[in-house]
């Protein structure tokens, strides 16, 4: 990845210059390298700027963007939440269990998939708080324990309708057609409502997590516990907020591909967990503000969105994905710390 | 020729200058002992001569040859060996004090590849045998207390064929009879010819040891004194005004009692005591590191318990379950070490100064949980106003406010809402003499608040406090005597364990 900036060796003098360039540049270079993607590529693919294509890198990135926006809280208050991507893949598992097996119509399957996320983001909590288990191996334990969880009540079996329950009968249930609607419609047959509710959920959670007390506190926890403490500030609580976020989002996240595939497949969201620490490790870099932010996760979502979707129309073999994925994301670390680093020295 | 010499220091960290041409000769066999208030530039001194950072100009040299030590290791290999404050971490816990003691040589590989267990023990016996004396060599590191780990420093320091030992607090953990016997190892280090630089505020140190004291002010030398020490003028020269009027003046009209400790203890097998402090009253408690000063604080913040007692605050009974409970009823404690206690990380949100005066105001300020009105601006500007915090605004970063500044910051905190009872642990650590001036003046202007001050600045206390308390290991044991009107009140320092 070449960095694309327009400076200069000027001579000493225009050194407050330069730097003020310089930092300009740190602070735009994702979006600088995001229009140049985008200039690129429809240069290279005409059929690639069209509102079609740029809604369907959306929609494709939604999902990620959303889970993502609950990672970057745990990261907030300097925790993190690995178990968001098991978090999803058995909510896709239990929406359609809800509907296929229950026979649950799709509020109710809605509302009792988001309570699962909200029940796990709060036993996360209880390990990391009450028994004060590090956070990485407690949300660790938790992956592996909803990996196991969601293949038992189907005995390891997909779920789709006229599935064959372990007691040898039949389901009798089906994936209710409003439930699908939440995958497949769109405003005006133009925005698709994944995107809308990827807009709602970074919006909620950018004005949270930057414009209220509850926001600067998650953040005090997250910079400097033991001060946040001093001044007062509910700690256990907050914490425990901040895992039951990351839990609702993800079991959100994984509604929508439940309603998009229609069926609950077991392998599911296998990506889900590296795609949305990646969007939220990138997004620290947006802004150049070097923490974690959700507008930063929903662009670094949307900047590995493009990146993929160009790379595809321009016929990059599927299996190198990850090896871009992977590439961005080192180069966006480097620019969050190496960078920033020897500019502040 | 002096054995080290360092010419017109200079050194300005941000918008502070530490040093602003402090110089210091150090001759073989002599132990000159450098004193100054906090900020005065000490610490920034040693620094440099320890290879911790580098002088922006102004020159060191050791035997005559110029030197810039880039690294502590560079600095040792010259001969210059520094033992730090904080001697935990010295060795590793889990290993043996002779593996302490070896460390440096395992890093150089100066041992063979393949250890056995006495090859380890006869090496370090030959360490402990050059340094002079015996330590427990088998005994895990975790085990050693403050005064043998102190040592274990020192032996390691001497090993590397030092000429220079720059020793920094060495006694502020340390009890009277271990005080005792590092005073003896440092006279026959001495008597071997090394010169040692002591940095201690114990007057007793440098009554007991000190050939020369050198004294820095504002990052300068403000005056050198020799034996026999006039210790009363260096310690004028060092805060700069007389002691006398260095003292507070006696408040006459005291307020009702704030909070009342009855049968206090620290811990449950030591002795009880009683403390009251009134409405408008300043008091502070002096004594060593570890002493119990913060354990006290902490408990009447709500962290931790006292072991036992009664606790009033304005007659009602005060028992905290934390520092919301507390802060709820009108008790605030901007504790030690503000960086650690009070500060949030450069360029993480709510490093402001605002945003650092608000955060425990945040839920009476923001009722609403938006935080879209200015609130915390308008409170941080008066404060800014009010406190002389020396700052590009309120939005500014605390990062980038010197020391002083952002110890006014974190008083500012509790000086926007009336508070009933404000505990300070520290409070001038880092600070330099003008901030320190203001700091005091804020603390001791409010009529209707009581204040209690822990530190271990014997001067300090005497500085800013109406009364000053002494505890030593965990017990209000000693009281000043407190002068009604008597004019000259016993020096600071003989509170302190006194000469011996």
């Amino acid at each position: 990845m070449t960095t694309v900036t327009e400076q200069t060796k000027p001579p000493a003098a225009a050194a407050s210059g330069l730097r003020l360039l310089q930092e300009t540049a740190r602070r735009g270079a994702v979006f600088i390298l995001l229009a140049a993607l985008l200039v690129l590529f429809s240069i290279a693919q005409p059929a690639f700027l069209t509102i079609g294509n740029l809604m369907s890198i959306l929609q494709a990135v939604a999902v990620v963007a959303i889970i993502g926006a609950g990672v970057t809280v745990t990261l907030a208050i300097g925790g993190f939440d690995l178990s968001v991507g098991a978090v999803a893949a058995s909510s896709v598992m239990a929406a359609s269990y809800a509907m296929i097996v229950l026979d649950l119509g799709a509020g109710a399957t809605v509302a009792l998939v988001l309570a699962f996320g909200a029940l796990v983001g709060a036993f996360n909590a209880f390990l990391i708080v009450r028994l004060k288990i590090p956070d990485l191996l407690a949300t660790l334990a938790v992956m592996f324990l909803l990996t196991g969880l969601q293949l038992i009540p189907t005995a390891g079996r997909s779920i789709s309708a006229g599935l064959v329950l372990p007691d040898g009968s039949k389901a009798t249930g089906k994936v209710d057609a409003a439930f699908l609607l939440i995958g497949r419609s769109s405003l005006g047959g133009l925005v698709p409502l994944p995107v809308l509710l990827m807009l709602l959920a970074a919006l909620l959670l950018h004005v949270l997590t930057e414009h209220t007390r509850t926001g600067r506190l998650l953040f005090a926890i997250g910079g400097n516990e033991v001060a946040a403490r001093l001044a007062g500030a509910n700690t256990a609580r907050l914490k425990a907020l901040a895992y039951v976020l990351s839990g609702t989002l993800a079991s959100l996240g994984g509604i929508i591909v439940a309603a998009r595939v229609g069926r609950g497949d077991v392998s599911s969201g296998a990506s889900l967990l590296m795609d949305s620490v990646a969007a939220s490790l990138i997004g620290f870099a947006v802004l150049g503000l070097r923490r974690p932010n959700v507008l930063g996760t929903a662009v670094g979502a949307v900047f590995v969105g493009v990146l993929l979707n160009g790379l595809t129309m321009l016929n990059a073999p599927y299996y190198t994905q990850d090896f871009v994925k992977g590439a961005v994301l080192v180069g966006a670390l480097a620019l969050t710390y190496g960078v920033s680093r020897s500019a502040n020295a | 020729m002096a054995l080290l010499e360092a010419h017109e220091i200079f050194r300005r960290y941000g918008s502070t200058q530490a040093l602003a041409g402090a110089s210091l000769v150090l001759e073989r066999g002599e132990i000159v002992a450098l004193m100054g208030a906090n900020g005065a530039g000490k610490s920034t001194l040693v620094k440099i001569l320890s290879g911790v950072e580098r002088a922006d100009q102004g020159t060191v040299r050791l035997n005559g040859r110029e030197i810039a030590p880039k690294s502590p290791a560079e600095a040792a290999r010259c001969g210059i060996v520094t033992v730090h404050q904080s001697t935990d971490v010295v060795g590793i816990p889990g290993l043996s004090v002779a593996d302490s003691l070896l460390l440096n040589r395992y890093v150089t590989g100066k041992m063979p590849y393949f250890l056995s267990r006495s090859a380890v023990l006869r090496a370090a016996r030959r360490v402990t045998a050059h340094a002079g004396f015996d330590l427990p060599l088998d005994r895990d590191f975790a085990e050693l207390g403050a005064a043998e780990r102190q040592l274990v420093a020192i032996a390691r320091a001497l090993s590397d064929k030092a000429d220079v030992l720059i020793l920094d607090e060495p006694t502020a953990s340390l009890s009277g009879t271990e005080c005792r016997r590092l005073y003896e190892i440092l006279l026959s280090l001495k008597a071997r010819g090394l010169a040692i630089l002591l940095i201690s505020h114990r007057t007793a140190d440098l009554a007991a040891v000190a050939d020369r004291v050198e004294v820095l002010r504002g990052g300068r030398n403000a005056g050198a004194f020799r034996r026999p020490l006039d210790l009363d003028a260096a310690v004028e020269t060092m805060i700069g005004r007389s002691l006398a009027r260095a003292r507070p003046t006696q408040r006459a009209d005291l307020g009702p009692p704030v909070l009342s400790l009855t049968g206090a203890r620290l811990l449950p097998d030591r002795p009880a005591f009683d403390l009251t402090v009134h409405a408008g009253e300043v008091v502070a408690i002096t004594g060593v590191l570890g002493a119990g000063k913060s354990r006290l604080l902490s408990a009447l913040f709500g962290i931790g318990r006292l072991a036992g007692g009664k606790a009033t605050l304005d007659g009602a009974p005060y028992r905290p379950t934390g520092p919301a409970d507390a802060i709820a009823r009108g008790v605030a404690l901007a504790a030690e070490d503000r960086h650690r206690s009070s500060l949030m990380p450069r360029d993480w949100p709510g490093s402001s100064i605002a945003a650092t005066i608000s955060l425990p105001h945040l839920r009476r300020w923001y009722p609403f949980d938006l935080m879209m009105s200015g609130r915390e601006r308008q409170e941080a500007d008066r404060a800014i106003a009010r406190l002389g915090i020396k700052a590009a605004g309120a939005d500014a970063s605390v990062w980038s406010l010197s020391g002083g500044n952002q110890q006014k910051t974190v008083l500012a905190r509790w000086e926007v809402v009336p508070g009933r009872f404000l505990l300070l642990d520290e409070p001038f650590q880092g600070v330099d003499v003008g901030a320190r001036h203001d700091i005091i003046a804020t603390i001791r202007s409010h009529r209707d608040r009581a204040t209690l001050i822990a530190t271990s600045d014997p001067e300090e206390a005497h500085e800013v406090a109406d009364r000053v308390f002494v505890m030593d290991q965990h017990s209000l044991h000693s009281i000043a005597p407190r002068p009604a009107l008597a004019p000259a009140p016993a020096p600071a320092f003989l509170l302190e364990r006194s000469a011996p």
